[in-house]
């Protein structure tokens, strides 16, 4: 039984349809990549998955024990108001929320949780820092341990990388791939198609086209070979 | 000094001017705690537009002869807090410009009804203090004290027990929905507060200058603070003691309540305002 699995699954706000029949399974461990052109719907279907806008039809089931509650977040675009007073540590721990009920308080659990990823992400020496002042690459690794916070068991990177240099991007997927041997699922969305590519196991492609199979096949299957850009007639 | 604290003893063994003193403070420290909140969620139009409302249910309640006016005024307030965070997520009508509509309409009527059923001789006086609170603090009924006691224990209770929770759906409302907070839930929870907050305070500084009660004190600490939890004691303590300050000036130089609590707090932020330059200067040297 998968972790997450759709069928014939369509995605889109209201009575507009982004993306629809998609078929696809994540496992334990999988690292799952969403590939598309811009506005193909990825970032929709996140927000399916998370339950933040209903599926227009088609079902997703969760399975091997994942709540709902257990996926760790990281949002395409956070846009912190400027000048937010916020430290390192408040908005980590702020990820513990999802498994506290309706407890008010953090307690001895939360508190170790947050230092300790926060300690995984390397930003041991900033929890006092404001969130506002720190750079892009830090500010990335600030919400991924806020979303290891959420959960040890799968993670949902919406474009991750996206405005940081080549060298904390490299930086960044490294932390991934470290995550992902630990054993938490990883499903990113990558507008940085030979990322994913040399990360991932599984692939999902959606667009006019929809793949949805190993990485391997994806290299040699026509959309797979169109989109990356080897031999296809896509090329920009 | 001798001859002021005299003059304080004097002045305090009137019960009015403990009332206007205690209320005033409950007042300060409820205004004050959802001040960062609102001024990062860019709610702070809403506070305004809700201060009018509740002068338009003041003025209805004033001209149907009601003994107790919170009694129409705050479900008012409430309902109109609710339906204006409504229209200004389904962005058919854009949120600000509701809010000016219902905030402009809730004047005029307000106004015309004063006019129309005047309930004493002199209207002008009225409006003045319904809208700058002119003497309302320092006429306050016992009942009306213990009730702005109960309402700012609600206020601190609910701030209290949420504050993670609203520190987490001011900060990233896709995430903490993702997390399962209904951030939705939250910020109705937010406007209902704001619109108890927005009640209570007529009382205290009058209906146009509520906002500045309520933005000033948060202004003022995200000037020096760069965490919520230090932002947000510093401006309950900012807020307090501008209005602290400001009654007793006031008692003693008998200048209007609320405007010399607003001037205290302005004050306040000029000196939060340098502070923060010095201090981002020192940091980078
Ligand atoms: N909140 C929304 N309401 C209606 N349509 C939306 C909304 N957000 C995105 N869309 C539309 O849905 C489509 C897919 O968007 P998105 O999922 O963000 O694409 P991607 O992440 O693949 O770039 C786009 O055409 C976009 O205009
Ligand atoms: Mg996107």
């Amino acid at each position: 039984m998968a972790q997450i699995s759709c069928k014939e699954l369509s995605i889109g706000y209201e009575s507009h349809i982004v993306a629809e029949k998609l078929n696809f399974e994540i496992n334990a461990g999988d690292y799952f990549a969403v590939v598309g052109e811009n506005g193909a719907g990825k970032s929709t279907l996140i927000k399916t998955l998370l339950g933040l806008i209903k599926p227009l039809s088609g079902e997703i089931v969760f399975g091997e024990g994942l709540r709902k509650n257990e996926i760790g977040y990281l949002p395409q675009q956070t846009v912190v108001q400027r000048d937010f007073p916020a430290s390192v540590f408040e908005v980590v721990i702020s990820g513990c929320l999802s498994s506290m009920g309706s407890r008010p308080f953090y307690g001895e659990r939360e508190k170790k949780s947050a230092k300790e990823n926060i300690e995984k992400m390397g930003l041991v020496g900033l929890e006092k820092r404001s969130y506002r002042e720190l750079s892009g690459g830090q500010q990335q690794r600030v919400l991924l341990a806020r979303a290891l916070c959420a959960t040890r068991k799968l993670i949902l990177l919406d474009e991750p990388t996206s405005g940081l240099d080549p060298k904390v991007t490299a930086e960044l997927y490294d932390l991934i791939e470290k995550l992902n041997k630990g054993g938490t699922t990883v499903i990113m969305i990558s507008h940085d198609i030979g990322a994913a590519l040399e990360y991932a196991n599984k692939i999902l492609h959606i667009g006019a086209e929809i793949f949805f199979g190993d990485t391997s096949d994806y290299l040699i299957s026509e959309i797979g070979r169109k989109f990356t850009g080897n031999g296809g007639d896509e090329n920009e | 000094m001798s001859e002021l604290l005299d003059k304080f003893q004097l002045y305090f063994q009137f019960p009015f001017v403990r009332y206007a003193l205690v209320v005033g403070v409950l007042i300060a420290l409820c205004s004050s705690l959802l001040g960062v909140t609102l001024v990062l969620k860019r709610f702070s139009f809403i506070g305004d537009g809700l201060s009018h409302v509740a002068f338009g249910a003041m003025a209805v309640a004033a001209v149907v002869g009601l003994t107790n006016d919170m009694l129409l005024v705050m479900p008012v307030t409430i309902i109109c807090a609710v339906l204006l965070l409504k229209t200004g997520q389904n962005a058919k009508i854009k949120g600000d410009a509701s809010v000016a509509m219902i905030s402009v309409g809730a004047l005029a009527i307000g106004y015309l009804l004063m006019n129309l059923f005047p309930t004493s001789s002199n209207i002008s006086a009225d409006v003045c203090a319904t809208l700058f609170g002119s003497t309302s603090i320092l006429t306050l009924t016992q009942f009306e004290v213990w009730l702005s006691v109960a309402l700012s224990a609600v206020v601190v209770i609910i701030f209290i027990l949420f504050y993670n929770r609203i520190f987490a759906v001011t900060f990233d409302e896709n995430f903490a929905n993702s997390t399962g907070i209904k951030a939705n839930a939250y910020n109705l929870l937010i406007a209902a507060v704001i619109a108890v907050v927005i009640v209570l305070a007529m009382n205290l500084v009058g209906s146009l200058l509520i906002s500045a009660l309520i933005i000033f004190p948060a202004l003022s600490a995200m000037c020096v603070f760069k965490n919520f939890k230090a932002v947000t004691i510093c401006s309950v303590c900012i807020s307090i003691f501008c209005a602290t300050a400001g009654i007793l000036f006031s008692i003693i130089v008998s200048t209007p309540v609320g405007p010399t609590i607003v001037v205290a707090d302005i004050a306040m932020f000029a000196v939060f305002r340098v502070i923060g330059a010095i201090n981002s200067k020192r940091n980078k040297i």
